[in-house]
């Protein structure tokens, strides 16, 4: 198929889905609790690509994903609750607050922390995201809004749908055209091998930081959303298992495979609820199924689901140089 | 001063705690280099076994703590049998989010009503209350089994290693597998009795730590293993002494900090510290620092 088709086409069904579950909740078949945990999932997704183009393109190992995605949702939520006068400026505002600031503090702890490999690094963002929490329990001692262990309230929500669907449409699209720039060619290369990248002239160092910061920067964005979702912010929301989460998500759809981590992300925001549903009376085994099918599908399928698998219209279509339509002739 | 001597000896008794659970993530990750971040859970079986051992069975407690390994030793070998060895040559990742669903089952499960339960559990330690005062510090008789059974068992550990063929299998499995192989060595067994030997040494933390904190839960071991991997990390993973030094050092800057700086800060304090050693000896403190070869 061509390419321009292929992309009208996937742009096409994106809108007729937005449509069918708009539809839905208007009839009411999805009720406000399952539409919190569709725009749950959003912010799953947006948090969830920021590590895969850290860990999935770049091969930065992260364990403290889920700091970042809390010092988005703290500084939007502060952002918002300043300004909330002026209403739906105030959340947009707060979206680039929370992007930025979560950018910029992954930027500052990048240029230290990346000089370390592989598990290494993990332990150091491990570390890092547990100073982070700490520093929130005990962040209304000089910022009383924050509220520090109390957990933070009174954050203007924003329930459109619309909202975080469309977020998430330009997150992936960026996060697409990234990947597939310049900068984001030189990412994979660090990822398949440092040193020869850095002989054909990619510096490992400003690569590295430059994904680091995309990638914080993106988990802010999706901190920014949840505090707009969630009416009470709590240092625990983006504790070391929330990081643990990210990573789950993001290896389970496959590094390297933005469809993976879009459909995983989302798959996993519902996966409770699902558990749920066909469980009934047996509900206190949910969490053994959950740790079974992790297993289970880790063992199946080594690479993730989606490793190595691209939805085409995600793909650029390559290019042919004339010389070789020549030699063809 | 007197009270200064009194926090090294508390820092001391759970250092010495970190010191056996840490022991195990560093002999793991020194053999298949995996993070096993499902050993904390099985410090916390031990720890539970250890209890059920010395009050429903009413073992007396040696007996309790003998039984604990042997339960956590089972567990720890079935969990690399099941989890780990079907992805011990894929990416190393896999084996890790295998790994960390080892641990989510073995925290819920154990969490069931007909396992351990979802409550907490106060601990009543099976030994007299004895108190020493030695120059106005205290020192309890816990505290001193703390002590004898480590020293013992790190004893123990260390002639197994250096004394044993099954120490020196493990210290050839480490090297490298294939070579190991050809020398005739039994790779999956020895992986499988390294697994044995380092949860039967959480299994034993898990005992003292419940004779030390006597209040137990089924997720205690998120927090704790944590710690001790974070120990294993400082003072260079996969280097035995550098398990048990990094472990001192953890414990001492975790009471420390608490006694002097802020209870509530001791995890960042402990983490900040653990973020500039890594920056200025990125492979721990006595780990080498290896050359990558092209």
């Amino acid at each position: 198929m061509d390419k321009k088709k292929q992309v009208i086409m996937a742009l096409a069904s994106v809108l007729v889905l937005y449509a069918v579950l708009e539809a839905l909740m208007m009839v009411g078949i999805v009720g406000p609790y399952w539409q919190e945990i569709m725009r749950y999932a959003m912010v799953v997704t947006i948090g969830a690509l920021g590590l895969s183009i850290m860990y999935g393109f770049t091969g930065q190992f992260s364990l403290g994903h889920a700091a970042f995605v809390g010092i988005g949702a703290y500084a939007a939520g502060l952002f918002n609750l300043t300004f909330r006068h002026y209403g739906i400026l105030a959340f947009l505002g707060s979206l680039v607050v929370g992007a930025v600031v979560a950018g910029v503090v992954g930027y500052l702890i990048g240029v230290p922390i990346l000089r370390l490999k592989s598990d290494y690094l993990g332990i150091a963002t491990l570390g890092f995201g547990f100073i982070v929490t700490n520093g929130l329990q005990n962040s209304d001692k000089l910022i009383p809004a924050l509220g520090g262990a109390r957990g933070m309230t009174g954050v203007p929500q924003v329930q459109g749908f619309g909202w975080y669907y469309v977020l998430v449409l330009i997150a992936v699209i960026l996060a697409r055209n990234f990947i597939f720039s310049t900068h984001g060619r030189a990412c994979t290369a660090i990822r398949e091998n440092e040193t020869a990248a850095d002989v054909v002239g990619v510096s490992p160092a400003r690569t590295k930081i430059m994904a680091f910061t995309i990638g914080c920067a993106l988990a802010g964005l999706g901190g920014a959303l949840y505090a707009h979702n969630i009416p009470f912010l709590h240092p625990d929301s983006f504790n070391f298992l929330e990081s643990i989460n990210y990573l789950i998500v993001v290896v389970l759809g496959g590094l390297g495979s933005l469809t993976g981590t879009v459909i995983t992300a989302v798959g996993w925001a519902f996966i409770w609820e699902v558990l749920r549903l066909v469980l009934g009376p047996l509900y206190d085994f949910r969490g053994v199924i959950y740790a079974i099918i992790l297993i289970v599908i880790i063992i199946m399928r080594p690479q993730g689901v989606f490793g190595g698998i691209e939805a085409s219209c995600l793909v650029p279509q390559i290019k042919r140089r004339k010389t070789h339509a020549a030699a063809g002739d | 001063m007197i009270s200064f001597i009194q926090q090294i000896v508390n820092g001391l008794q759970l250092g010495l705690v970190y010191a056996v659970i840490a022991l195990g993530y560093t002999m793991v990750y020194g053999i298949i280099k995996l993070i096993n971040f499902a050993h904390g859970d099985v410090f916390m079986v031990g720890a539970f076994t250890g209890y059920f051992g010395y009050t429903l069975i009413k073992l007396p407690w040696p007996l309790a703590l003998v039984m604990a390994m042997a339960v956590c030793a089972i567990v720890g070998v079935l969990n690399e049998r099941i989890a780990y060895r079907p992805l011990r040559y894929a990416a190393p990742i896999a084996a890790l989010i295998s790994a960390i669903g080892a641990s989510f089952f073995l925290e819920y499960f154990t969490s069931l009503k007909f396992v351990f339960g979802p409550d907490y559990i106060v601990i009543h330690p099976p030994v007299p209350d004895i108190t020493w005062i030695i120059g106005g510090v205290r020192i309890t008789i816990v505290q001193v089994i703390i002590l004898g059974t480590v020293v013992v068992f790190l004893a123990l550990l260390q002639l197994l290693i250096f004394k044993t063929k099954m120490g020196a299998a493990m210290r050839t499995v480490s090297f490298n597998h294939d070579a190991a192989r050809l020398m005739g060595v039994d790779v999956d067994k020895t992986i499988s009795f390294t697994f044995a030997v380092g949860s039967a040494l959480a299994g034993m933390g898990g005992v003292l730590f419940g004779f030390a904190y006597p209040e137990l839960w089924t997720f205690l071991g998120i927090m704790t293993g944590l710690k001790a991997f974070i120990a294993a990390v400082l003072g260079g993973i996969g280097i035995i002494p550098g398990a048990v030094l990094g472990a001192l050092i953890m414990g001492q800057v975790e009471i420390m900090t608490a006694a002097y700086i802020s209870s509530q800060a001791r995890d960042a304090v402990a983490f900040a510290i653990l973020i500039i050693v890594l920056l200025i000896r990125p492979s721990g403190i006595l780990g080498r620092n290896e050359l990558e070869k092209i």
